[in-house]
């Protein structure tokens, strides 16, 4: 799950990460009222949306006086911003964060996230903020410091120092850093998050640290053990059919292509979507129904699938390994009738009494293909999608 | 021979007489398993499913002598579970509860170290050993005794193995789900080693899928160290990037993890590599 902004800064202060003096606004008066009580001559306006890539897209813009905060806020609010980690459609802009700006000296990078290779929490660093980090490691490999935290010890002091040093600080910046990824530390733990970000961690003028930005992403198998955490969710920023699916224990993600996809399991819902592309079609979605199907959650996956208008065709792959092949026709039967599905349905059915099951699903009257394997089921799909197209 | 279970093997599970323990445990024994009880907190002293239940694993493992432990507790109890069979003895644990917190799988792992029990998932479909011993949610009957070793991040994906090299009359040594979740037990090199060694094995089918890297450590490690041949399928191709495709495990960050990149990584390794999911039995039959 993710987080605003401004969110996250809350977070960051609990933990005694510093961050800029600032305030979070949902209308034009109340932002100007907020660069008032902020004082100073310069402000920045950033617009709260789950995603980054903000500044190239008009998402963050400074202010010279609380008269262009306003106007900025205006601008912003109610509007939907797109940028490349946005779909084309673009995230809504229901609240902006004010802050005060401050003279930087130079951007850091400082992140906290689980490694899977060495299964330990690691702090990754670099000199090099600001810019993408991926870029970084990509190019020059030599400028990310990353530091490994068993669990049992949690982190040292000799760890924080070494990023410290690396990075370049000294004196009172020695301790500070170490406070603050100790902070981050502590917040990682108690929140179960899966990834904090910090970029840039920037140094002032006067030599002191703070997060202009911060990204928190949280861990969902844990969420539930934080009702703090998750009453900060905005169901706004997230898409609107795989928020849905969640409610019915459903996997969904949407794409950009025409078929309709239905499968049971994560593994055998990949592949069927690249069987899609490789018989020459693109998959509209990943749906995984999961082990045990019903026919409440093949209704709603269909009613899912057929809310993309661009959905021509539906393949359904089930391999029916405790569940029956046979009940899992018979609830295809169901929802087809039920959900009136306009489209045509392809159904593979494999495994305990598949052929019972496919026999079910022939000369039903309804534009439903029983295929009988899976190769052949792709090809059909692509056929009859095309067709429709 | 097999590898990590064969039909002297016995098992306790734990979360034996909640609705996924019970239905699964009635699975395992009509399978043929040598299930000798269970573990339910409160519940020692009863019988379920003909069996005897304990209070805790140690009780267990002193009266069956089980050496093998099956895990069906929810989530938040999962690493509960893990480390309790770790701490009595269990060498092998086969945990397939889907969605525990990735902090407390960091914990587990870093606990487990030096202990010499093995972990199998979790998220994972278990492990089975046609004809003689299965220990998760596989359905038994796709399964044939035979010559190919699977493993797998995914249980579906298994079971499409299983039925291709059924298909195919090749039949299968043991298949393991190695599972889904980021965090995890045995991985692909610790099966792989396995088969190589296994005498029963004859060819290895690996299934692989987006998200971390050990399917590039096992395309190194087959080229240094496995002689068998190999087919691969890794699923994913068409993943849109920064997105969870169902596991917790299976998501492209950063560039990394890529589809693209695993299987150009197993192919530069000599590994006879399948781009559809439909192929795997042919393509290990044509190995042989």
């Amino acid at each position: 799950m993710n987080i605003h902004e401004y969110q996250a800064k809350q977070l960051f202060l609990y933990y005694a990460i510093p961050v800029p003096d600032g305030k979070q606004a949902t209308t034009p008066e109340r932002a100007e009222q907020v660069a008032g009580e902020l004082g100073g001559d310069g402000w920045v306006v950033k617009a709260q949306v789950h995603a980054g890539g903000r500044g190239k897209v008009g998402g963050v813009k400074l202010a010279k006086s609380s008269a262009e905060v306003a106007e900025f806020s205006r601008e912003m609010l109610g509007k939907r911003l797109v940028t490349n980690q946005t779909g084309a459609e673009g995230l809504p802009i229901n609240s902006v964060l004010i802050e005060k700006t401050y003279p930087i000296k130079r951007e850091l990078y400082l992140s906290v996230l689980v490694d899977r290779a060495s299964q330990r929490i690691i702090f990754i660093a670099s000199a090099a903020g600001g810019m993408d980090i991926e870029t970084v490691a990509h190019e020059t490999p030599e400028q990310i410091i990353s530091v490994p935290v068993h669990p049992a010890a949690g982190l040292q002091g000799y760890q924080c120092r070494k990023v410290a040093y690396a990075l370049g600080l000294k004196g009172t910046q020695i301790r500070a850093l170490g406070k603050i990824m100790q902070g981050l530390y502590d917040l990682f733990l108690a929140k179960d998050a899966s990834q904090i970000e910090i970029n840039p961690l920037i140094e002032t003028d006067s030599d002191e640290l703070l997060a202009l930005d911060a990204k928190i992403n949280f861990d969902d198998n844990a969420i539930e053990a934080h009702p703090d955490i998750l009453a900060m969710k905005d169901a706004e920023q997230e898409d609107e059919k795989e928020n849905k699916a969640q409610q019915f224990g459903l996997n969904y993600i949407t794409l950009e292509g025409n078929i309709g996809c239905m499968v049971n399991g994560a593994g055998l819902a990949m592949a069927t979507m690249d069987l899609v592309k490789l018989k020459g079609g693109l998959p509209a979605n990943f749906l995984d129904v999961g082990g045990g199907t019903s026919v409440e959650k093949v209704c709603e996956a269909f009613k899912l699938i057929l809310s993309d208008h661009s959905v021509k065709a539906v393949l359904v792959n089930i391999f029916g390994g405790i569940v029956q092949c046979d009940i899992i026709a018979a609830g295809i039967l169901a929802a087809v009738e039920q959900v009136h599905v306009g489209v045509p349905v392809v159904v593979r059915l494999e495994g305990t009494n598949a052929e019972q099951g496919r026999a079910l699903l022939s000369n039903t009257g309804l534009n439903l293909y029983a295929a009988d394997d899976l190769a052949h089921a792709a090809e059909q799909v692509v056929a009859l999608a095309k067709e429709a197209a | 021979m097999s590898i990590l279970i064969d039909k002297n093997t016995k098992v306790i599970c734990q979360g034996f007489t909640g609705k996924q323990g019970t239905f699964h445990s009635q699975q395992a024994l009509d399978y043929g398993t040598q299930l000798v009880g269970g573990v339910t907190p409160e519940r020692g002293g009863e019988t379920h499913l003909g069996l005897p239940v304990f209070n805790t694993v140690q009780d267990a493992v002193n009266d069956t002598g089980a050496t093998a432990s099956v895990i069906y507790v929810p989530p938040f109890f999962a690493a509960d579970a893990i480390m309790e069979a770790v701490d009595a003895g269990i060498k092998l644990i086969v945990c397939i509860t889907e969605g525990i917190p990735i902090l407390q799988m960091l914990r587990v792992k870093a606990a487990m170290a030096g202990t010499g029990a093995f972990l199998i998932g979790p998220n994972c479909p278990g492990v089975i050993t046609p004809g003689e011993c299965k220990i998760g949610i596989m359905p038994g009957h796709i399964h044939l005794p035979g010559s190919i070793g699977i493993v797998s991040r995914s249980g579906t994906l298994t079971y499409e193995s299983v039925h291709q090299t059924t298909a195919q009359g090749l039949g299968q040594s043991t298949c393991v789900g190695i599972g889904g979740d980021p965090i995890h037990g045995m991985n692909f090199v610790d099966v792989l080693s396995r088969f190589q060694d296994d005498d029963q094995t004859k060819g290895i089918v690996m299934v692989g899928e987006i998200g971390g890297g050990e399917e590039e450590d096992a395309a190194e490690y087959i080229k240094a160290h496995v002689t068998k041949p190999v087919v691969a399928y890794i699923a994913g191709q068409t993943a849109p990037p920064g997105k969870r495709m169902g596991h917790a495990g299976a998501i492209v960050t950063g560039g990394k993890g890529t589809a693209e990149g695993k299987v150009a990584a197993l192919k530069a390794a000599g590994i006879e590599v399948v781009s559809s999911p439909t192929d795997i039995g042919v393509a290990m039959k044509g190995c042989l």
